[in-house]
């Protein structure tokens, strides 16, 4: 592969790839009903056992 | 012995043996915790402990001796670097096994981080130590890569161990130790996972803004500026979320110095990724680079941000594992003050020497000659390297406060740290 056509894949496909992903991640962290799940999941440290000496 | 054997041995012992063995004991501590699962595979977590000590006793001694293999953060010759793979991918297998094993469906946004920091440096050192040794009873090797190829190689290696090692792994440390020490929720789990996200697509092409004015074609250089620039907002999402985990608990900050310990961690974190992305700023590089603004900026994250993010934990853990009710506040509140204010003296006392450095370097008379020699920039920032001194044996007396103190926690019988079973007990029998 030469440099015109890594950088060429990079411009178009590459960069096309990663704004997807990156969409689809914020999408995920965003979606309604993944609400409750990270509402508790926000608890997780809180609630992993009480034998912690406190 | 000089100050290039020296040099490799301080960052070394500092990002890895330190730094690395915070990583390892929090994120085996935290993923345990989180997951509800024991660690997977039996001995071989022990196998990570002793086997990561081994590299870093033979960095240690080799560097001393002058073996190296000249790459900033990746000094470690052949034989090391591929020790160092066979235990860095048992640790990341331990880390998935116990994920696989884990009782809670969701898995918790510190590991996430972790994992990151694990995967992450892990191909960092595969791609970056590509090496051909000349021999296999020396240790001398040549690079696969040469010329530019090489430079941008080793700081696409350098800038995302600052980026994975430093920021991802430390910030697993924020996202159970805060909220946990708090006893608050993740301010915002959504801009968590944001925080993840945005980092991870961000951070490992900003590498290139360490070869400004080389050559490496300038626009591998505008990538690597606007990808650290972009930086901004994932670094202060996510010291948002930190810091506004404390919502409702922001009186703990008085009396809990631990948790102030790691809420001021997060607000150097803030602070030096600031700092960062302003200093990838082309213009602004070509006044600070190779100066010590950039000392400054550094030991701004490293010591603020890393140090004190694992001061904090290391004070949380020795609580929790010994099952003490707390740390001697006392002691902490020196730590505490002793070492912000070493901090404080040390980055100011750099910006102003950097930034003087820097602009005696770059001054010219009316004939168009250089203002000054070099060894005058060295003599003017004498008053200042003094001052740094100071900053830096403030923040060791800090640190060697915390050492007694977590020994005297684990070890003592001190009523003040009684374990914190025998409370009911006692409270029972003054009745």
């Amino acid at each position: 592969m030469t440099y015109e056509q890594a950088s060429h894949f990079a411009q178009t496909w590459g960069l096309g790839l990663l704004t997807v992903g990156f969409a689809i991640a914020v999408a995920y962290a965003l979606w309604p009903s993944n609400r409750e799940k990270f509402n508790s999941a926000a608890h997780a440290p809180l609630n992993d056992g009480d034998d912690d000496g406190r | 012995m000089n100050f290039g054997r020296l040099r490799p041995l301080h960052t070394n012992a500092v990002i890895f043996a330190f730094g690395g063995n915070v990583l390892i004991a929090t994120s085996f501590y935290v993923v345990q915790r989180t997951c509800r699962a024991r660690l997977a595979g039996g001995l071989w977590p022990w196998f990570v402990f002793w086997g990561f000590q081994l590299v870093i006793v033979l960095a240690g001694t080799g560097y001393l001796l002058g073996v190296t293999q000249g790459r900033e953060y990746a000094e470690l010759p052949w034989y090391t670097d591929i020790w160092l793979t066979v235990v860095w991918v048992t640790y990341l297998l331990v880390f998935l096994g116990t994920l696989w094993k884990r009782q809670e469906k969701h898995i918790y946004v510190a590991n996430w981080f972790y994992l990151a920091f694990i995967v992450t440096i892990a191909m960092l050192h595969l791609v970056n130590n590509m090496a051909i040794p000349v021999s296999f009873s020396g240790w001398f090797s040549y690079s696969l890569f040469s010329g530019v190829q090489d430079a941008l190689t080793q700081w696409w290696y350098g800038h995302n161990a600052v980026g994975f090692f430093l920021t991802a792994g430390f910030l697993g440390i924020m996202y159970y130790f805060i909220p946990k020490q708090a006893d608050r929720p993740v301010y915002s789990y959504r801009l968590s996972i944001i925080h993840f996200w945005a980092l991870i697509f961000l951070y490992i092409w900003a590498g290139p803004h360490h070869l400004h004015y080389t050559a490496l074609p300038q626009w591998a250089q505008t990538l690597g500026m606007t990808f650290s620039l972009m930086l901004w907002m994932p670094s202060w999402g996510g010291m948002i979320n930190g810091l506004m985990t404390l919502s409702g608990a922001w009186d703990k900050l008085r009396t809990d110095p631990v948790l102030r310990m790691l809420v001021v961690s997060v607000a150097f974190y803030g602070m030096s990724t600031f700092e960062g992305p302003v200093m990838s700023i082309r213009a602004v590089n070509s006044l600070s680079h190779y100066t010590d603004w950039t000392i400054g900026h550094v030991h701004s994250g490293a010591l603020g941000w890393v140090a004190f993010v694992s001061f904090g934990a290391l004070y949380c853990l020795t609580m929790w594992l010994w099952k003490k009710r707390q740390v001697s506040h006392a002691l902490v509140e020196w730590h505490f003050w002793l070492s912000t204010l070493g901090i404080v003296l040390y980055i100011t006392s750099m910006w102003v020497a950097g930034i003087m450095q820097g602009l005696m370097w770059r001054a010219y008379n009316e004939f168009g000659f250089l203002e000054y020699s070099f060894v005058e920039s060295v003599e003017a920032m004498h008053p200042y390297y003094l001052i740094r001194a100071l900053g830096g044996v403030l923040f060791l007396v800090g640190a060697l406060i915390m050492a007694y103190n977590l020994w005297r926690t684990a070890t003592g019988k001190d009523p003040a740290v009684e374990r914190a079973s025998d409370v009911p007990a006692q409270a029972v029998a003054a009745e």
